[in-house]
């Protein structure tokens, strides 16, 4: 790696990050070139504000994150040690005040960061010159402030960030839609191949009406608008909603840096995880630390995969899973037979020395994220060795209170809560409700309802995109309701829900 | 590394403090406010104001809090979720904002930006260019030209001659065609300068009753009022000198601090606090070299009525001839009728030329008013 990378560290810093770097290819990471900056902490402060990216367009919402930040570091609440970009090549933070061995562990995490931004599939349609795009991002934002003014640019922009949620963040990974060959005009039939005088034969007038009516059906779905549910309700008020270029391309702006930031949300228990496996297992192993310092990496290192009690720490599921996953492909604890035990005791005594825990940990990295991360190594074994449950929270004694060890209402739960990023599947499923230009959306209900006061307020700023009256069909109390805002009032109706599996029943 | 947040940042200030003035007036009369204010004169004068925290709408669940989820760690089904073992050092994390945080937000602000929310329309009315002892009033003016700058304060004759000098020399310039193109470099915008303009020498004397007819409340109101009259003149007017003086029987002249915490009873006599004052302005504050502003707040319910007429005889005679303004603030009296504020009213009615202001205040909610009643512009 290139002298000039290190060259804002210490050459004590500057050689620890070759050491480190050498230490984590030795133990098969293979990451971008990697940049450490050091930095005191109102800078990490104010780089941790804007996500990492210190050249974000102008908005209040990142002093209001530098605000917290410096506040809960000044009382001593928090410390952020490591700060890392996903990009080409990769940035990260280094805290100036930091002990030397905090900085070699932040190092090594660092790495680990980097090699599954590198390696993992969820991150593989992610743009590796981010930094470059959010420089033209703010470059954009500025201009238009300059036009429209300051206030009118944010404001926009604050309408937008309440829905910036709305993506669908599964849409990079699609097919392109399919082919839409539905365009050709109706009377364009298709014929059976014959001979001419054949003709009236092999295709009769009634089946040519046949096809006739089919084509028109077709035509006439298509008149749904949008044909199918939509996800990515940034993308249709993008394409439909009534508004300037300027704010078509903020939208945009909202929109790439939505879906920039989506993976990092779906993988937050595998990264952290890796990332903590690989910063002990160099730590300890590959480049010890000195014996002086041991006990400060073991300090800091248990505070970071720390129990939290009523949360699921992610750095803990995390690096436990991963090495649980290691461990059981390192005895052959895997394949038909071990899945047929019954008990945990045959399952604890199938050992089989197979040494594939290191390629298994690997193939993980590359194609999981959070959902089928747990979902396939989650086991029951697993729940009990490491005490997790289920709470809920109790309005008597206003306490939360544990309600379940059960191994799979716990999976269920914590799936629950990772699905779609922990936030509530949205759909647009009629741009033209009730005929009148009206937008309906659809809450997949799952178990878990809307806060009903924000999702009004939310309802209220896609208005104000829309400009038409704003609809989304959801669940409370178990009941269907419809929550409209019509650009004055809010309405709840519960009687007359349109249906959700049917969407667009009203378009003629 | 440079990382400029400075920007957003004071953005984000800016907003606060739009809810801030939003919600002044509840900040004002806000019950613990006294506690939290810092002492009078003394370091930091800065506030912690409470205020719920600024959200951007989304759809979202629900909170954990309110349906649960999963956990880890010990205890039988049925008992309490175990507290987790988070470490002082926190929790290190490689994205920001995802955790939720805490539901209100506090801000700080200082006394000085707090007053200068309280408003422009208010002002110190009747000032006289008087005396050598100058005390200053700060404001704005745009005076410069800087070649860096909002577009909105873009400067075009300076840009253009800017830009005609440069072509000039560069030997662009075309008498024929005279086309001037600006670029960069030749941008000017004006620039503002604070300027403190110099308007004369001032005093404030503030008088209160502390006599046992005014109750705690009675006295917290007064406090208030004068504590924010304070904080905004001392804001608005760099220098003014200031005296306090407490009364009930006989008056005295006190320190900034012992006129904020003083806990006294006895009977009234106002005439006692005016003669005080007449005192003070005779030996220290000659009416030739000063702006006289006098505060006074009481319950109105005074001793007898010979002494009211002492009263109104000392302000006709000598107070209201040397002072610029005589304010005088009565609280709802416990006992009495609150007489003096009627006599004050008749008596002067038609002849005082505004120098006498009254307000009556009923409680906290009308702190606002009477300091509009008592410096409102416009006067």
């Amino acid at each position: 790696m290139a002298r000039r990378t290190y060259q804002s560290l210490t050459p004590e810093l500057s050689q620890l990050a070759y050491t480190i770097s050498q230490a984590a290819k030795q133990v098969g990471l293979d990451f971008f070139d990697t940049i450490f900056e050091l930095v005191n902490h109102r800078e990490l402060n104010a780089a941790a504000a804007y996500d990492g990216f210190p050249n974000r367009y102008p908005h209040w919402r990142w002093g209001m994150n530098f605000d917290r930040l410096s506040k809960t570091y000044r009382y001593g609440l928090s410390t952020i040690y490591e700060l890392v970009i996903n990009t080409n090549p990769s940035y990260a933070f280094l805290l100036d005040s930091n002990p030397l061995v905090l900085q070699k562990t932040v190092m090594a995490h660092v790495y680990g960061h980097v090699d599954f931004f590198k390696n993992n599939y969820w991150f593989s349609k992610s743009n590796r010159k981010m930094l470059d795009q959010m420089a033209n991002h703010a470059t954009y934002v500025r201009t238009i402030q300059n036009e429209v003014g300051q206030d009118q640019t944010e404001l926009f922009i604050d309408q937008c960030l309440c829905i910036d949620s709305l993506i669908d963040i599964h849409a990079p990974f699609k097919l392109t839609a399919e082919v839409d060959n539905e365009v050709q005009a109706p009377d364009n039939l298709q014929k059976i191949k014959a001979k001419k005088y054949m003709d009236s034969y092999v295709n009769p007038e009634d089946f040519l009406e046949a096809q006739r009516q089919e084509k028109l059906l077709k035509k006439n779905r298509k008149k749904k608008f949008p044909e199918n549910p939509q996800r990515d309700i940034l993308q249709f008020l993008m394409n439909h909603a009534p508004l300037a270029e300027w704010q078509k391309r903020i939208l945009g702006i909202i929109r790439d840096e939505a879906y920039y930031f989506a993976p990092q949300g779906q993988t937050k228990i595998l990264n952290e995880g890796w990332a903590s496996y690989w910063h002990s297992k160099i730590m300890t192993e590959i480049h010890p630390c000195e014996p002086s310092e041991i006990l400060d990496f073991c300090d800091l290192h248990s505070g970071v995969v720390a129990e939290h009690g009523d949360q699921i720490n992610p750095y803990r599921l995390g690096i436990e899973l991963l090495r649980y996953a290691k461990k059981r492909w390192d005895e052959g604890k895997f394949g038909l037979e071990y899945l047929s035990y019954d008990s945990p005791k045959q399952r604890r005594e199938h050992v089989i020395p197979t040494d594939l825990g290191d390629s298994k940990i690997f193939e993980i990295r590359k194609w999981h994220n959070d959902v089928t991360f747990v979902d396939e190594f989650l086991d029951e074994d697993f729940c009990h060795e490491h005490k997790m449950f289920v709470y809920q929270y109790d309005p008597a004694s206003k306490q939360k209170v544990i309600t379940s060890r059960n191994f799979s209402r716990i999976k269920s739960e914590l799936l629950d809560s990772i699905t779609n990023l922990g936030r509530p599947i949205i759909e647009i499923t009629d741009g033209n409700y009730k005929n009148r230009g009206e937008l309906l959306l659809a809450h997949r209900y799952t178990g878990k309802e809307l806060k009903t006061q924000q999702a009004r307020e939310t309802l209220a700023a896609i208005y104000r995109l829309w400009s038409r009256p704003v609809h989304i069909t959801t669940t409370i109390q178990k009941k269907p309701v419809l929550l409209s805002f019509d650009g004055s009032d809010h309405h709840t109706e519960t009687e007359d829900v349109p249906s959700m599996s049917l969407p667009s029943t009203q378009a003629s | 590394m440079y990382i400029k947040m400075d920007s957003d940042h004071s953005r984000f200030k800016k907003i606060v403090r739009g809810w801030v003035r939003k919600e002044l007036k509840n900040f004002i009369v806000s019950g613990d406010l006294m506690t939290r204010l810092p002492k009078a004169g003394g370091g930091d004068r800065t506030l912690t104001i409470p205020l719920p925290r600024i959200q951007l709408p989304q759809f979202e669940f629900g909170s954990p809090d309110e349906s649960g989820g999963v956990g880890q760690g010990e205890g039988e089904v049925g008992s309490q979720v175990p507290a987790g073992q988070q470490l002082p050092g926190g929790e290190a994390g490689s994205e920001s904002g995802d955790h939720s945080y805490e539901e209100s937000y506090e801000d700080e602000i200082t006394l000085d930006e707090l007053a200068s929310l309280l408003g422009d329309e208010l002002a110190l009315p009747r000032i006289e260019n008087k005396g050598d002892r100058k005390f200053e009033r700060k404001h704005h003016r745009f005076s410069g030209v800087l070649n860096q700058g909002p577009e909105s304060l873009h400067h075009f004759r300076r840009t253009y001659r800017a830009a005609l000098k440069r072509s000039l020399a560069a030997g662009d310039y075309d008498p024929k065609n005279p086309v001037i193109v600006p670029i960069k470099d030749d941008k000017r915008y004006r620039s503002c300068d604070p300027i403190l303009s110099p308007l004369g020498s001032a005093v404030i004397i503030y008088m209160m009753d502390v006599s046992g007819s005014m109750g705690d409340k009675q006295k917290e109101l007064v406090r208030l009022t004068s504590f924010w009259l304070d904080t905004w003149l001392t804001h608005a007017y760099k220098g003014v000198e200031k005296r306090f003086i407490v009364h009930d029987a006989s008056a005295k002249v006190v320190g900034e601090d012992v006129f904020y915490r003083i806990r006294e009873s006895g009977g009234t006599l106002i005439s006692s606090a005016y003669k005080k004052a007449q005192d003070l302005i005779a030996s220290e504050f000659p009416p030739a070299d000063w702006n006289i502003y006098l505060f006074h707040f009481s319950d109105g319910d005074n001793w007898s009525q010979s002494d009211t007429q002492t009263c109104l005889q000392l302000l006709e005679t000598t107070l209201l001839p040397a002072a610029n303004l005589f304010c005088y603030g009565q609280t709802e009296s416990r006992y009495g009728s609150g007489q003096f504020l009627k006599d004050l009213n008749r008596h002067f009615e038609g002849k005082d030329a505004g120098k006498v202001v009254t307000s009556q205040m009923a409680d906290r909610g009308s702190i606002i008013d009477t300091l509009k009643t008592f410096l409102g512009k416009g006067r």
